[in-house]
């Protein structure tokens, strides 16, 4: 009797440990990239429990997806160049969007931008998107540079003369070549994705001027140096510079952080959601992206992160320091000076990534 | 008890031999040359927009047609671009130094335990060996909180009225030195301890029976004795040290270039895996020289000795 009911009880647990598993959403994300009740919220609405692990660069994630079977079942790609690449691979699961009801509520202005990249929209769904300007500690930068010094201007970091100024009080930069460059190239005047021979030197030999006041490459860790004071420029995700700011409010040291987008132009990417073709648990993924689509959970996250998302039902939603903010919204005019990076071949990419090895260490 | 027949025992001695030699030998061609040959195999792919992102080496092209690509461009670029070599120096650099300085401050250590008394030692060698319970990408990120401009050293030092800007420490060379000997020092200090606590401590007093003052004493007969822990110290030191990414990664600025970061750099930001793995094979080999002349040289002492 007793034994029966042992094997009985071995049954059931081992019933529930594959019942477990098939319910479990493993997510990789970006760091700081959920609202605080995302995973809650959707756990209570599905009852599929979420594992979230974070990444801070597209290589990290991309590494795990071209090795295979790297074991989530949604990741969140930035859509140029990177899962523009993973869907020439064949990388992701075609979705169902008889899963999906909502899809009708996303910007149809970045759905054709998607379109070009995967037709019909079949593989990927935007998240988030934002743009890499400026983090600046306003009150050290104008100490050293005068009150009167213009702060929206990548010469900040590119002009020697300036950089020389502020490097005592730190600058780094996003250790990302596209991005370095295309800002280095837009500060030049040139077109930011170009890779003609003469304008890369010409950005190459802008790079090497300021590198003496580089304090670090990192495409994280200037978060919490700006919070804390220990920079006072940095070239950064819009979000992320925006959460410095308000963990340096939190702080209450007197730290004041902005975000600025150059007047040369800057940046603007689209992060999306996509299902790897071999994750365990598509349905689970499905899910997720159905949640997203909701107007109050992607509301949710972008009041949180202070990045902007596409749900055009999401706007009124937000908190008005968002919605009303020109460097998360941008309204037309400032809209017109951003740029999309271009497509580049795998070619092309190395040979900028060994330009930018050796440009940061210095030889 | 009969003795059971010769030939049966020698069989199961045999047998037993062959089991014993067997599972070391299945273990490193398991867990040492399989890898190997798949990181050579890569090395001579071409990377590809393909999952995983590299050609195969064998393709059968038709019924019978076996087709094997060997592209060797991989080494040749890493000889022509001497961004590798520069980032290899470095890296045998740091390595050397850290070698250098972990022996430096791990000898005394090590001997200061080996010849503490009983109750002492075991306390001793849990000190050296508690850090290990936490995990090193912590201590390791303990240090930039140690190391930074407004961090405790600096707090401490402009407190202290020694100096008046911050020291810029994090992001420099002398971060990864710091870093890496504190990292390491464990690991030169076990096998020292290990060696010395096995001196012969009468050799010592009948070199001291003969006249000879301590510091001879020292030089001539417990550094030779200890020689073997020297170098295995060394060898766990300097080897991994060559190829270290977290510490560098983590403590050191844009300029310190370390093979390390290189690989790491080649493999997820260029998903080159092909040069990747060429690089690896090329430290493996310029690894392996050293030592195996390290070993040789041991063999020679042991050989003079009479």
């Amino acid at each position: 009797m007793q034994r029966a009911s042992f094997a009985l009880l071995f049954a059931l647990s081992a019933f529930t440990v594959v019942a477990v598993a098939e319910d479990t959403l493993h997510l990789y994300n970006w760091s700081d990239y959920v609202a605080e009740d995302t995973l809650s919220g959707f756990e209570a609405e599905t009852g599929i429990r979420p594992r979230l692990d974070v990444y801070d660069s597209n290589e990290v994630l991309e590494a795990k997806l071209f090795a295979g079977q790297s074991g989530y079942d949604l990741v969140f790609p930035t859509a140029r160049p990177f899962a523009a690449r993973h869907l020439k691979a064949g990388l992701y699961l075609p979705l169902d969007k008889t899963k999906l009801t909502g899809l009708d509520r996303l910007d149809p202005a970045i759905m054709s931008q998607l379109a070009s990249i995967d037709p019909d929209n079949a593989h990927i769904v935007p998240y988030m998107w934002g743009t890499s300007g400026l983090g600046v500690n306003r009150d050290k930068v104008q100490a050293a540079l005068g009150e009167a010094a213009d702060l929206d201007t990548w010469a900040l970091i590119f002009d020697p003369d300036t950089a020389a100024k502020l490097g005592d009080c730190g600058i780094s930069l996003l250790d990302d070549p596209t991005e370095v460059f295309s800002a280095a190239l837009a500060y030049l005047g040139k077109d930011p994705n170009s890779l003609d021979k003469a304008d890369l030197d010409a950005a190459s030999a802008l790079i090497k001027a300021v590198y003496p006041h580089v304090r670090y490459f990192h495409s994280s860790q200037y978060m919490s140096d700006l919070a804390n004071g220990d920079l006072c420029v940095a070239m950064g995700y819009s979000g992320d510079v925006f959460q410095a700011q308000s963990r340096a409010e939190e702080a209450g040291k007197g730290v004041v952080i902005d975000y600025l987008l150059p007047r040369e132009g800057a940046a603007v990417w689209i992060d999306v959601m996509a299902i790897p073709k071999d994750a365990p648990n598509p349905d689970a993924a499905h899910a997720f992206i159905a949640y997203m689509l909701q107007p109050g959970a992607i509301a949710a996250v972008s009041n949180a992160v202070y990045y902007a998302n596409a749900n055009l039902e999401a706007t009124p939603l937000l908190d008005e320091e968002v919605r009303e903010d020109p460097t998360i919204y941008p309204p037309a005019e400032v809209k017109a000076r951003l740029f999309a990076p271009s497509e580049r071949s795998d070619r092309e990419i190395r040979e900028l990534n060994r330009l930018w090895t050796r440009l940061k260490a210095n030889r | 008890m009969p003795a059971p027949p010769p030939n049966q025992s020698r069989q199961a001695h045999r047998t037993s031999r062959l089991v014993n030699i067997g599972i070391p030998y299945l273990w490193l061609g398991l867990f040492f040359l399989l890898p190997f040959v798949i990181v050579l195999q890569i090395s001579v792919a071409e990377p590809a927009l393909a999952q995983p992102p590299y050609t195969a080496l064998w393709q059968w092209i038709d019924e019978g047609l076996l087709r094997i690509e060997i592209n060797l461009r991989n080494f040749m670029l890493v000889g022509q671009d001497d961004l590798y070599l520069s980032a290899l120096l470095n890296s045998l650099q740091v390595a050397f130094i850290c070698t250098l300085l972990c022996l430096l401050l791990g000898y005394p250590m090590a001997y200061a335990i080996a010849t503490a008394p009983e109750r002492w030692r075991i306390i001793l060698l849990m000190l050296i060996v508690l850090p290990f319970w936490t995990s090193f990408l912590i201590r390791v990120y303990a240090w930039i909180g140690i190391l930074k401009s407004n961090g405790l050293l600096n707090d401490l030092l402009i407190w202290s009225g020694l100096i008046d800007t911050p020291l810029a420490i994090l992001h420099t060379n002398t971060a990864i030195y710091i870093g890496v000997v504190y990292s390491y020092l464990p690991f030169m200090i076990l096998p020292l301890y290990a060696n010395l606590t096995r001196l012969d401590l009468s050799l010592l007093e009948a070199a001291a029976d003969l006249g000879c003052r301590p510091m001879r004493a020292f030089l001539r007969v417990t550094l030779p004795l200890s020689m073997a822990g020297i170098v295995a110290g060394s060898m766990l030191v300097f080897i991994p040290v060559v190829g270290e990414f977290v510490i560098p990664d983590l403590l050191g600025g844009p300029g310190s270039l370390m093979i390390g970061k290189l690989l790491w750099t080649e493999f997820f930001s260029n998903k080159d895996w092909p040069l990747a793995s060429a690089l690896a094979i090329l430290l493996l080999a310029l690894l392996v020289v050293p030592f195996v002349m390290m070993q040789r040289l041991q063999q020679r002492m042991e050989g003079s000795r009479p």
